[in-house]
């Protein structure tokens, strides 16, 4: 059983987005992906001050089997990434909602309405599984 | 679970990454089970084996063993494998260990190669093969063989094997380190795999062999060779015995025309810059030489880096790049292996 925390929300391609009190919003991916990925070795994150479209590819996640692409869950600007990444990408496995999370983003206003809610995105897992 | 060669087998039993750790700084056991042992006998097995393979098994001694590939007429290599000349008391001269994906062909490979002659072929599907790895591999091992194989074992060297009623033990492996293949009946394997585990032996799976074989330079059939590539352009020209000259075997006339000519390419060893990422199969090499493709790739985890083998125009060398989705990145041809024996052996250039 993944685990999916009711506090965030969630894209189809399985990115778990938690919006902060300062409007920043700080992604990752969920539960369900690490470990359909397996053991990461290898974590590509994009430089701070990039602005990304939505959909965009931002992250790569390289596992002992593939990579993957992260896209961006909604449009905005690189604030931060996860630094700690570079030397230990296996906190993507560990601990995919804290530690592992990849980058903050400054969303663009509004751009927050399409995401899906815990259900919402728990439904699409038990529909994968 | 993953499907390989017709079985069912366990890519990792927990951790890829710990299992490979395990077998370069400890002991780890593979059910390398699914591989074809084939035992041959009769008045020709001799002959039949020096014109079989690429290899010369007129170098074995009894209780010897060879790695070598077996070719078509085109020089490409049909499978790799390692023959084993058993002692004078064993039921069979020979035992041949070959790949599990390529089973059906080599079954019939052999026997045609067989026609005519008085030679014996005797698939063993009633052997279970386990491959005990690691530094500890050895100590560990030791307490858990018939009496009569323990010192005979404990003073192995590698690629020689010895055996008493049904427990066959070789000092051969897939991983660059020290350790036993040993080969039991079927119906014993279970006994054995909890008493290994009970003396310490941590079950790992076909990941962790993959990014073993990979660091310690080993090819894998079916990625860095196959029917349409010769050992000369897979890193296995040593692995050819042309002398004596007048051993005619599968494949030697279109080998030394290749010889002759000089080849085109040849397998190289990868090592990617810190920070490129992760090499796969399939990805292009560019070099000053030309361009070249890579036949294995991943991670590799003793030293914390991508490691990849490729096949590159043969004047290739040194610094070069390689296309990884998209954007290339700096790497470096080097020679293989990348680690054995728990050490890196590349140095690092970057």
């Amino acid at each position: 059983m993944s685990a999916v925390p009711g506090d965030l929300k969630y894209t189809k391609d399985h990115e778990w987005i938690r919006i902060e009190s300062d409007g920043a919003i700080a992604i990752g991916i969920t539960d369900h992906a690490q470990h359909q990925l397996g053991e990461l070795v290898f974590v590509e994150l994009p430089e701070p001050g990039r602005s990304l479209r939505e959909g965009e590819p931002c992250a790569v996640v390289e596992s002992v089997k593939a990579a993957s692409d992260v896209y961006a869950p909604v449009a905005g600007t690189v604030i931060a990434v996860n630094t700690a990444l570079a030397g230990e990408p296996n906190l993507v496995n560990a601990s995919p909602y804290d530690t592992g999370w990849l980058l903050r983003l400054q969303p663009q206003p509004g751009a927050l309405a399409g995401l899906l809610d815990a259900s919402a995105y728990q439904q699409l897992v038990d529909a994968a599984d | 679970m993953v499907p390989f060669g017709g079985w069912d087998m366990p890519l990792h039993y927990g951790s890829q990454l710990d299992e490979h750790h395990t077998v370069r700084r400890d002991a780890g056991m593979f059910d390398v089970s699914h591989m074809t042992v084939v035992d041959i006998a009769g008045a020709g097995a001799g002959a039949y084996l020096r014109h079989l393979l690429a290899n010369d098994v007129a170098r074995l001694a009894s209780g010897q063993a060879l790695y070598s590939c077996m070719l078509n007429e085109r020089g490409g290599v049909v499978d790799d494998l390692i023959v084993y000349r058993r002692g004078a008391d064993a039921a069979t001269p020979y035992r041949l260990v070959v790949n599990a994906a390529t089973r059906d062909k080599d079954l019939r490979w052999l026997a045609a190669q067989a026609a005519g002659q008085s030679v014996t072929l005797a698939p063993r599907p009633d052997l279970v093969l386990l491959a005990l790895q690691g530094p500890k591999a050895r100590a560990l091992a030791a307490a858990l063989l018939p009496q009569a194989l323990r010192e005979p074992a404990a003073a192995l060297r590698p690629f020689h094997a010895v055996e008493d009623g049904t427990v066959f033990v070789a000092g051969t492996g897939y991983t660059g380190e020290d350790g036993f293949e040993v080969m039991i009946p079927a119906t014993d394997a279970v006994r054995w795999w909890e008493a290994l585990r009970a003396a310490g032996f941590a079950p790992c799976g076909l990941g962790a062999r993959d990014t073993l074989r990979l660091e310690a330079g080993m090819n894998l059939y079916g990625q860095d060779m196959d029917e349409d590539s010769s050992p000369l352009v897979s890193g296995l020209a040593w692995t050819v015995a042309w002398e004596p000259a007048d051993r005619d075997f599968v494949g030697r006339q279109a080998l030394e025309r290749e010889r002759a000519a000089g080849p085109a390419a040849r397998l190289a060893g990868l090592l990617l810059a810190a920070g490129g990422g992760v090499m796969r199969r399939g990805q292009r090499v560019v070099t000053a030489a030309g361009e070249g493709i890579i036949t294995s790739g991943g991670f590799g985890p003793t030293l914390n880096r991508s490691v990849a083998l490729a096949r590159v125009p043969a004047a290739a060398q040194g610094v070069c790049q390689v296309d990884i989705r998209g954007a290339l990145r700096p790497a470096r041809l080097v020679r293989p292996p990348f680690a054995r024996q728990g050490r890196v052996l590349v140095v690092d250039g970057n």
